[in-house]
């Protein structure tokens, strides 16, 4: 296979980790033999004196975006939401969906980090971090919607319970508040979960950091950490309890997302098959996205011993069982819409796939449940390019999603004399590239300055690291290792 | 074996303590067994990655860091439904810094005490005070953020978060002798012992 990651200093050892062998675990990192290479390949990042060169390009062309969203949410909110096409039926539209696309991205971090730890996948290691910082910026610019879209932004405090002079307290049955709840929970748990998970890694950089600067602002950051022992006890115990707490918490975020919808009486909202449905889809997503980001990332930072294509391959299947849930819920709406025999739901989905924004629904259905039937095949599950292409499709199909779910319920409600149509402005269209901006910008940040791999969690299953493995640790290697009795380590 | 790299005879500084450095976890393993044997209190080990079993081999006791979170969890619940029946569902006056006075809304029929309604803000304060509580516990049980420590100044010490294992022996240890511990660890197969500056 041409895609496998051969390092130049062992050229010798190719190994194709996507290979299933009974009785024993394919490796998850490759080429590299000791601790300190790992610790090598990830830091080496961060203490570059250059970034590769398409780094300064995409940061530039990242930081253009995040200009042109300043521009156009002051413009918003020095004239009003007149600015974006929102009418009288369609009062959400690029806004909330853009809002549910990117909570729903955050979502592949804290699946990772969270849910698979407590499955221990072993394979979460490589990725998890770099997974957890996406779900951080995503939800930033899932955050930058509602704040900007109720209008008056200046009142946009009244969304929390803080004591005023008016007495006035948010209404708390509504869904609306608990997204409030959900998504700033969602936020602040991420965070320090990301954070916490870092610590260590920040504190290698610490150790091997030349410059003053470097020294300070890491040195800062890593909190004096210094690996006791005593102190991994509580960590490892706080990390399991945080990944318990995260598993219920990214489930529930978008389900409140989806109660936004379920709980008014909108035909084509007003469904149950809501929260799964809308969990499904933002797993989609955000490994989409994950993908999106850890292909070039590899590349171009030189990670392909730790970001194998196994790990490829697993997100590949992960994004293939979460695309055929939503392909069954699709179609599971369209059964209940004809099967409760209310003429408005039926309305509803016919509406969709064929009324005014027909074209938005199919660019849905062929992205998000035809295209993604390619990872049936392990040929297009370990191709590089087809799956960058995929993810990039998915992510597509998934906007889309939201788009139609939002903008197709509230052009044509119950009374035909009230329909209208959305047609997106430059705003609207400004906005929405420039969160995109947002995003990269804090992402290429993260890729340069921060350790892109949790190096500890990595190193804890390197067969090395097992203490019970025979003594010539000198040759302690991916296949030399008994992997009969294999605990290779703690988490 | 043993290369000791430190001033031999009288410390100019007060000594922090012994490190002993290992380059793989089996025989920092071991050596952790016979230093808990040998009744040190204070010591430690320090190692780049957690260690699967060293808390066994150490002799660590498990934290109760899950009974506290538990608790954190719960007061969570408890301030998130008071939080929603005060501030919705009743019309009295109380202080909470400031004064503060609850507005009961009668939202499309629904009981003033809806609870079904106040589900989904009570898990999320909950899974927020647990979280928060979680790692503040854990960082100040661990006695950090410290940003000084001996240890860190130590520049062999730096690869411990990179790829050795350190087993430490602190001179405040009640069994801490300079010569006996330095000589007790070079016999644990140590690859180097050195001693660390207060």
């Amino acid at each position: 296979m041409s895609t496998l990651p051969v390092s130049n200093t062992h050229a010798v050892d190719i190994v194709d980790n996507t290979v299933e062998m009974p009785g024993t675990r394919a490796p998850l990192v490759l080429n590299l033999e000791t601790f300190a290479e790992v610790t090598t390949t990830v830091c080496r990042v961060a203490e570059s004196r250059r970034a590769p060169m398409a780094w300064y390009v995409a940061f530039g062309l990242s930081l253009s975006l995040l200009g042109f969203l300043g521009f156009c949410v002051s413009y918003l909110i020095f004239t009003g939401v007149g600015v974006w096409g929102l009418n009288n039926p369609v009062m959400w539209a690029f806004d909330i969906t853009n809002f549910v696309f990117w909570v729903g991205i955050g979502h592949a971090g804290t699946l990772i980090s969270a849910i698979l730890f407590l499955f221990r996948q072993k394979w979460r290691t490589g990725i998890n971090r770099f997974a957890e910082a996406m779900t951080i910026f995503a939800v930033i610019c899932a955050g930058l919607f509602p704040g900007i879209h109720v209008g008056r932004v200046w009142f946009a405090y009244w969304l929390f319970p803080i004591p005023n002079q008016m007495d006035m307290w948010p209404q708390f049955r509504s869904p609306l508040l608990w997204d409030v709840f959900a998504v700033s929970t969602y936020f602040t748990v991420s965070l320090v979960f990301w954070y916490t998970g870092m610590v260590p890694d920040l504190a290698t950089l610490r150790d091997r950091a030349k410059g003053k600067l470097q020294q300070f602002a890491y040195g800062l950051f890593a909190i004096g950490w210094r690996g006791s022992n005593r102190h991994w006890h509580r960590y490892e115990r706080a990390y399991l309890i945080l990944a318990a707490l995260s598993t219920p918490l990214v489930l529930s975020v978008h389900s409140v997302v989806s109660f936004d919808f379920a709980t008014s009486q909108l035909p084509g909202w007003h469904t149950t098959i809501f929260p799964p449905y809308f969990v499904a889809g933002a797993i989609f997503s955000g490994f989409a996205m994950v993908l999106t980001l850890a292909v070039p990332a590899r590349e171009l930072f030189g990670l392909k011993d730790l970001i194998t294509l196994r790990h490829l391959d697993n997100m590949n299947k992960v994004i293939l069982a979460t695309g055929c849930m939503v392909g069954y819920a699709y179609a599971m709406e369209f059964f209940v819409a004809w099967y409760s025999g209310a003429a408005f739901e039926k309305f509803a989905f016919v509406n969709r796939a064929f009324g005014q924004y027909w074209w938005a629904y199919w660019i849905m259905v062929s992205c998000n449940v035809i295209t993604p039937q390619l990872f049936w095949f392990k040929k297009m599950r370990t191709s590089i390019p087809m799956m960058f292409i995929l993810s990039i499709v998915v992510n597509v199909g998934m906007w889309f999603e939201r788009f139609v779910i939002i903008v197709t319920s509230l052009a044509n409600d119950f009374l035909p004399s009230s329909w209208d149509q959305f047609t997106p402005t430059w705003v609207d269209i400004g906005t929405m590239l420039g969160a995109f901006g947002l995003f990269f910008t804090l992402f290429l940040l993260f890729c340069r300055f921060l350790p892109m791999i949790a190096m500890a969690e990595v190193k804890a299953i390197m067969p090395a690291a097992d203490p019970h493995q025979k003594k010539d640790h000198a040759h302690a290697h991916a296949h030399a290792h008994d992997h009969g009795h294999g605990h290779g380590g703690a988490h | 074996m043993s290369s000791v790299t430190q001033e031999t005879s009288t410390a100019r500084r007060p000594v922090y303590g012994l490190i002993a450095e290992f380059d793989n976890t089996g025989d920092l393993m071991r050596a952790a067994e016979k230093v808990r044997d040998a009744g040190y209190i204070w010591w430690d080990c320090c190692t780049p990655f957690p260690v699967h079993g060293l808390d066994k081999a150490m002799g660590v006791k498990r934290t109760i860091l899950p009974v506290l979170v538990f608790g954190a969890g719960a007061t969570g619940t408890a301030a998130a439904f008071a939080l929603q029946t005060f501030t919705n569902s009743f019309s009295f006056s109380t202080w909470a810094l400031v004064k503060v006075t609850g507005y009961p809304y009668l939202i499309s029929g629904k009981p003033m005490m809806s609870l079904p309604a106040f589900i989904p803000v009570i898990f999320e304060v909950t899974v927020l005070f647990s979280a928060l509580s979680c790692v503040g516990l854990m960082f100040l049980f661990n006695g950090l953020p410290r940003l000084y420590h001996p240890l860190l100044q130590n520049n062999r010490f730096r690869r411990a978060t990179n790829d050795r294992f350190f087993v430490v022996i602190e001179a405040r240890d009640p069994k801490f002798l300079r010569g006996t511990t330095e000589a007790f660890l070079r016999t644990l197969g140590a690859s180097a012992v050195e001693a660390v500056e207060d």
